[in-house]
């Protein structure tokens, strides 16, 4: 496998849905090649962070807006 | 295919159901910012944005009785925020009709970086090397890397936002995403790459030489943080 093809299966890693037959020929690479295996740790550290990247509170009167539908739709009962 | 109902989905729906306002309001904090950040790749308007996300919500409440769970109740979700945000935003004509230029915006940035399904664009011309004695998983324990994440975020294309809200803060499987947005699994590839692309361009320079990228209009504060109060 060389740098193109590796670099073509790199979502595809991130994802855990490397094809069964790509599989060894790509882990293989990535043990061979220090920028390709560079560049797919660097891309997952920055998934892994912007997976933790906080997202905006929700206003309370928002919060009690929707609530508010949700009880009339549902006939919820009261907290 | 497209994801199946997860068995702690059945559970949810049954509480929502019979009126578990603790579940749905358990629901409503997990998505809602999330659900305001995909608004607002779709409008410049904050709030428009704040009305498609009440909508999406209103709209929720109203289908829950009758969602049949072909898929996963947060893809479902999305769909109905992103079909909503469609209508509402369509009045913004100029701004839609750029945004919908599927990939390649132009002028784009990138060069050294690969394109699925292009070629290599000058492949390990200037190679990544590694980020020192930054270990990558430290990253997410630097709220400065997550400022710089945040402000890549608010200045790259909309379509690209848009999927790496679903695909990588999400876990949006990629076959829903593509049903919601409407955009070919090659499209996707693409768009991802280069959402994740300019991320790790970021943070590359951020880690190499302090550069901290800002974001399109006025600076954005990361949220809920507690600076910049």
């Amino acid at each position: 496998m060389n740098c193109y093809e590796a670099v073509d299966l790199m979502g595809d890693a991130l994802d855990g849905r490397l094809p069964e037959g790509a599989r060894a020929g790509f882990e293989v690479h990535m043990a061979e090649c220090g920028p390709c295996a560079t560049y797919l740790a660097q891309i997952r550290a920055a998934r892994e962070a912007l997976m933790r990247l906080p997202v905006e509170p929700l206003p309370r009167e928002r919060l009690e807006a929707i609530v508010e539908a949700y009880r009339r739709e549902l006939g919820a009962r009261g907290l | 295919m497209p994801e199946q109902q997860r068995p702690d989905d059945a559970d949810l729906l049954d509480r929502l159901r019979a009126g578990d306002e603790a579940a749905f309001v358990a629901l409503v904090r997990s998505l809602d910012g999330r659900l305001r950040a995909l608004a607002r790749t779709f409008t410049s308007s904050p709030a428009l944005a704040e009305d498609i996300v009440q909508e999406t919500w209103l709209a929720v409440v109203r289908g829950l009785r009758g969602f049949q769970g072909r898929s996963s109740l947060r893809t479902w979700i999305f769909g109905i925020l992103v079909r909503r945000a469609r209508t509402l935003a369509a009045r913004e004509a100029r701004r839609a009709a750029r945004e919908e230029a599927p990939s390649g915006e132009p002028g784009e940035d990138i060069a050294g970086e690969w394109v699925p399904g292009a070629g290599r664009v000058g492949l390990w011309e200037g190679r990544p090397a590694p980020w020192g004695a930054v270990d990558p998983a430290a990253l997410v324990q630097s709220r400065e890397a997550l400022h710089v994440i945040a402000n890549v975020l608010e200045a790259m294309p909309e379509s690209q936002r848009r999927v790496l809200i679903l695909r990588d803060m999400e876990d949006v499987p990629p076959e829903d995403i593509c049903n919601i947005l409407e955009v070919s699994g090659t499209n996707l590839r693409v768009l991802l790459h280069r959402a994740r692309a300019r991320v790790r361009r970021a943070l590359d320079a951020y880690l190499r030489d302090g550069e901290v990228p800002s974001s399109r209009g006025a600076p954005k504060p990361l949220p809920a943080a507690e600076e910049n109060a």
